[in-house]
């Protein structure tokens, strides 16, 4: 008994932790903890109980949740909205942002014209460019795609930029001793030292693309999940909010846990430190 | 008529530009060396005089200031396969196994991967690292690291061996161990070889001949060839012959020696 504890330490405190939250909320919705300190605090107990409209319950947004998974199976077309707005975000700024990093990293004059934007990028809140995309190209999915892109591309260039500063310049030698031409060069010696940085870089940016999805449809989308919280929120329809919460806190966790896997795989050689 | 030198430094004179004062730091200052066909040259030198600096002009990675190398009479002006480095730190790819980090310069030089994979065998063997192809170099000890420093050196077959101080690093019993094997490997593959080393002791019993460099900048001061036959067991460390070398190495620089510890006690201070 005492050992299976020990050995699963970790997940029995983390749902233990879990379960209590959880039925602390339920009994603020439900007026467990008011009826429960009633004769302690007298009428002031009653301020324990909140209303369902403002803080919902879990047993009510796991009711919701039930629902609109299986069944209206309303979610799924927000789901699949939002999912090809993160796909495409996230895609581009992999697209733009490695490239641009390996080089700003390997080139030193290139990255002397680069960084003043990085900075000033990194410096201002992206959300505050939304207005000017929308100037640009309107409510639709681009705009939606491109403020993704825009939240996403800076932890995946600056990863990339610090990647290629830190490789080992003893291995860059040793290349260059063999005759190992560029291209080579890149494939063999920066390409493998720079994946913890990359998929590091990567880890923000499923964050941060989240953000992306929340804000980006808080104009003019009509489909999505950050659009139905949006109308849930206006309708007071709490549950539905909370549903599209715990939708995107899964859909975070999944991806970087999937990336974790990835780097588990590729990482492989790295000596493994004790827990 | 004399023969032609395999390798032939001429006036090699090689200044940094330190980036944070913006003056120049002379490291080399008119390196003259002949190494003929076959012969084990060691240099020894203090610390700091510019030893990796000179193994890096000789291997073509980094140009020198004034001066030439000439392999066989031709001028070096790159790196090439017929000059190899067995690097100071063991520096192996930490992400490649044994074989795939001694398959490494072949892939460099774009041999064949079936090849390469047979060649890397062969190498791993002659080195005494059988069994361990397929280990990763964080799991082996600094011994079995600089077995594979050589192992990728030799795969590519060159004329040239240039070795940068590689057992320095491991303690003294090891490192006894590694110049036998060395000697061994030397007498079978026929490579010419320049060793950098620190040590007297270790510089007189590999090389046919010893060159002594001054302090920074370094130039070279005497070079002593050592009378000592082959094969040479371990044991010859402790015959007289060998201590009356080492103190003729080390009264050449002792007085160098003694100025660089000065001069980092001054700049310590
Ligand atoms: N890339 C470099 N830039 C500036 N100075 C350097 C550089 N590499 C070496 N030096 C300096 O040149 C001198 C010789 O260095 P090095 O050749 O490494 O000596 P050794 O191998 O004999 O210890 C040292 O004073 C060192 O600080
Ligand atoms: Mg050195």
């Amino acid at each position: 008994m005492r050992r299976f504890y020990l050995q699963h330490e970790r997940a029995i405190l983390g749902a233990v932790g879990i379960i209590a939250f959880l039925i602390l909320w339920e009994g603020f919705a439900r007026g467990w903890w008011a009826e429960l300190l009633q004769p302690l605090l007298g009428p002031q107990a009653a301020r324990l109980q909140l209303r369902p409209i403002f803080i919902s319950s879990p047993t009510r947004i796991a009711r919701a949740a039930f629902d609109m998974i299986f069944v209206t199976g309303a979610i799924w077309k927000d789901f699949g909205w939002s999912g090809l707005e993160f796909t495409l975000g996230v895609a581009l700024a992999l697209a733009i942002g490695i490239p641009l990093g390996l080089a700003a990293g390997w080139y030193r004059r290139l990255s002397y014209a680069v960084e003043p934007f990085l900075t000033a990028l990194n410096a201002t809140p992206q959300v505050a460019f939304l207005p000017l995309l929308i100037l640009w190209v309107g409510t639709g999915l681009a705009c939606r795609v491109l403020i993704i892109v825009l939240l996403a591309v800076l932890p995946i260039a600056i990863g990339a930029v610090a990647a290629v500063r830190t490789v080992d310049a003893r291995l860059i030698r040793v290349a260059r001793s063999f005759s190992a031409n560029d291209a080579l060069l890149f494939r063999s010696i920066i390409l493998p030292s720079s994946v913890p940085f990359l998929l590091a870089g990567a880890r923000l940016a499923v964050g941060r693309g989240m953000i992306g999805i929340v804000v980006g449809e808080i104009y003019g989308s009509a489909a999505g999940i950050g659009a139905m919280m949006n109308q849930a929120g206006s309708r007071f329809e709490t549950d539905k909010v909370f549903v599209g919460v715990l939708a995107i806190a899964v859909a975070g966790v999944g991806l970087v846990e999937g990336l974790r896997r990835i780097e588990r795989r590729v990482e492989a050689w790295r000596p493994q430190v004790a827990a | 008529m004399t023969a032609r030198p395999k390798l032939e430094a001429q006036d090699i004179r090689l200044s940094y530009l330190q980036p944070r004062t913006g003056t120049a730091l002379a490291a080399l200052d008119g390196v003259n060396l002949q190494i003929m066909e076959g012969e084990f040259v060691a240099i020894v030198g203090p610390s700091g005089c510019g030893k990796t600096t000179f193994l890096s002009v000789v291997d073509g990675l980094i140009a020198a200031t004034a001066g030439r190398v000439l392999v066989d009479g031709e001028a070096v002006t790159r790196p090439g396969p017929d000059r190899a480095v067995v690097f100071q730190d063991a520096s192996l790819l930490p992400w490649r196994t044994v074989l795939g980090n001694v398959r490494y310069g072949l892939e460099c030089l774009g041999v064949a991967a079936r090849e390469a994979g047979a060649r890397a065998e062969k190498l791993v063997a002659l080195v005494g690292l059988s069994g361990f192809e397929h280990h990763y170099p964080h799991e082996l000890s600094g011994g079995m690291q600089q077995r594979v420093n050589l192992a990728r050196a030799l795969v590519v077959d060159p004329k040239i061996l240039l070795m940068d101080e590689p057992f320095a690093a491991l303690d003294a019993q090891t490192r006894e161990l590694m110049q036998e094997e060395l000697l061994r490997i030397w007498a079978a593959a026929k490579k010419t070889v320049l060793f950098i080393t620190h040590q007297i002791d270790e510089a007189l019993y590999l090389a046919d001949r010893v060159v002594v460099f001054s302090g920074r900048p370094g130039k070279v001061k005497d070079s002593i060839a050592v009378d000592i036959e082959r094969p040479r067991p371990i044991g010859v460390k402790r015959q007289a012959r060998f201590h009356a070398l080492e103190d003729r190495i080390w009264e050449l620089i002792e007085e160098d020696v003694k100025t660089k510890a000065r001069e980092d006690r001054h700049a310590r201070a």
